[in-house]
């Protein structure tokens, strides 16, 4: 009960928040409807952002050389679609190779700081350290040790990535339940059978947490290191667009880069979902429970 | 091992379940030393449906623990079945106050985690599972997981998982403790059902002095912290028990000397 309770906590991103009481029994279409209304706010604030800009650079109070608007970043969007189609996906294999060896590492080493405490003391300081390297003097390091291909994109994606979720899911394996594992110990089950059937699954909320946080940080760390030196990729385009003076390109490729980055955390809270459907459950219960006692 | 192959099964049978002769515990809290029991003895026979009673903290749980095969006792022996040297983790169904139930594991899936653990294949463990809820009436209530059942549900599903994994010998710790008093009730007299249907041995422990009167054989009145056995009464109520037999005058007698004692121990 008392992890549980953590978890939520965690929980409460915004984003997340939101969705959460639509998981339920209501009828799919009605629950896709709702969840349109739910963000329904943040599209009606876009609109309006986008609006007033467009009002702004048009009516000639910022020169448009300098700051597009909208519309015309749109067209370019459309127009120049062939070439940054090419580099979002370079861009996006990057991410995604990225993305699924910092969830291996993570677990793994997640595991590994479980194990001992031993082992604890002497891997957590390293961990620590490999986050206090500034990227922008390592990834030309990279380039230089491993050239222009995809090696150093992914290496930058797994050290901004493998960390959050290593954190997340060590708290969530030592978030289990004493008692739940006195119960297993008078089962006589092997420290194996704990860690499969007790604490990996146990860990599972705590380590998706630390993956919606992983995910949003991956695409950037791609761009990232393609930004010091690739072949292609969104972060090579932005740098060729801003040595040209091509600031609609640059725009473009923010958008490319943010929907790609949406994109991606959306994936991940899709497959929490279909993974952890008893998860839904427990926490609709929770924060009607939470509003309850707030009312 | 050899001892008991050895024995006859009539040999066997007319052993206690479970024997704890002269077991005491102390841990070391920092630099001082807490005593949790003094040299305790009891026994349960095959069978037989015997309650702790005592006030809270006395040290009952850290006996249970041991008898379970969690902890280790400081000093004494404990014999299941004749047995004391062997590893005890798995001779007997531990049931914790809480349920304990794994949120993403089904009614079903939970309640067949003991045989998991032993390696039981899947198919048959469903099946035992399926069963046994069927036959207490939960298997409406198989495939829902446990975060959309009561307390009181939880605690059945909770029970069920314990019988499954192991019907002989019972060891529950205030299993009913954090129910309002009609679950309570319910649960009381299908515990019963259970316990009679399986002839279990059960070791029971609880701060209420009419549960003890309605489920037991025998009670034992433990002190505070250490624990000690203060007195060990018999309960000479008809079974199968029911609600009313707490009202006879045998039971009211009973309860009043419980209390008496109790009332003493919480005020020395």
């Amino acid at each position: 009960m008392k992890s549980n309770q953590q978890i939520s906590h965690e929980r409460d991103t915004p984003l997340v928040n939101v969705e959460v009481p639509l998981v339920g029994t209501r009828p799919m279409s009605n629950r896709a409807l709702r969840g349109i209304a739910n963000y329904g706010p943040a599209f009606v604030f876009l609109i309006v952002v986008l609006a007033l800009w467009e009002v702004i650079v048009r009516g000639g109070l910022i020169s448009a050389t300098l700051l597009p608007q909208p519309t015309v970043i749109a067209q370019a969007l459309v127009t120049h679609w062939g070439d940054l189609w090419v580099n979002t996906m370079q861009t996006l294999v990057e991410t995604v190779i990225g993305l699924a060896l910092s969830v291996l590492l993570g677990v793994v080493l997640a595991v590994l700081l479980d194990s001992s405490t031993w082992i604890r003391r002497t891997i957590y300081p390293v961990l620590i350290t490999s986050q206090t390297i500034p990227m922008i003097a390592l990834a030309p390091l990279l380039l230089i040790w491993f050239g222009y291909g995809l090696t150093p994109k992914v290496i930058v994606v797994i050290l901004y990535c493998f960390f959050p979720i290593a954190v997340a899911c060590a708290d969530g394996l030592l978030g289990t339940d004493p008692d739940l594992l006195r119960l297993m110990r008078s089962m006589r089950a092997t420290r194996w059978q704990m860690l499969w059937m007790v604490r990996l699954p146990n860990a599972m909320p705590s380590f998706f947490s630390g993956l919606r946080i992983a995910a949003t940080y991956s695409v950037t760390g791609a761009i990232f290191g393609e930004y010091v030196g690739a072949y292609q990729g969104l972060g090579i385009y932005m740098e060729n667009a801003a040595h040209s003076f091509a600031i609609v390109l640059i725009f473009d490729a923010i958008v490319v880069t943010a929907l790609l980055s949406l994109l991606l955390f959306g994936l991940v809270v899709w497959i929490e979902r279909m993974a952890l459907p008893w998860y839904q459950r427990s926490t609709l219960g929770d924060s009607r429970a939470r509003k309850t006692v707030g009312a | 091992m050899t001892t008991v192959e050895s024995m006859e099964p009539g040999e066997m049978l007319k052993r206690p379940k479970l024997v704890v002769r002269g077991v005491s515990k102390t841990y070391r809290d920092g630099r001082r030393l807490v005593e949790a029991l003094t040299p305790i003895d009891l026994t349960v026979a095959r069978g037989e449906f015997v309650t702790l009673i005592g006030p809270s903290g006395c040290g009952k749980s850290t006996l249970f623990n041991i008898i379970a095969g969690v902890d280790t006792p400081g000093a004494g022996v404990i014999e299941i079945d004749g047995r004391s040297d062997v590893e005890r983790a798995g001779l007997c169904g531990y049931m914790l106050q809480q349920p304990l139930l794994l949120p993403w594991r089904t009614v079903e899936e939970n309640v067949m985690l003991g045989l998991d653990v032993r390696r039981v294949p899947r198919q048959q463990a469903q099946q035992q599972a399926h069963e046994l809820l069927k036959r207490f009436g939960l298997v409406e209530f198989a495939q829902s997981y446990p975060g959309t059942l009561s307390g009181g549900m939880r605690q059945r599903v909770a029970l069920l998982r314990t019988v499954l994994f192991n019907h002989d010998f019972l060891l529950l710790d205030e299993p009913f403790g954090a129910l309002d008093a009609l679950t309570r009730l319910s649960l009381q007299m299908w515990l019963l059902d259970l316990w009679q249907s399986f002839h279990s041995s059960v070791l029971f422990v609880t701060h209420d002095v009419r549960e003890a009167i309605l489920l037991s054989d025998r009670i034992y009145v433990l002190s505070a912290r250490p624990a000690r056995v203060l007195r060990v009464v018999q309960v000479d109520l008809p079974r199968p028990r029911r609600q009313e037999h707490l009202s006879l005058p045998s039971a009211v007698q009973l309860e009043q000397e419980l209390l008496q004692v109790l009332m003493k121990e919480q005020g020395a």
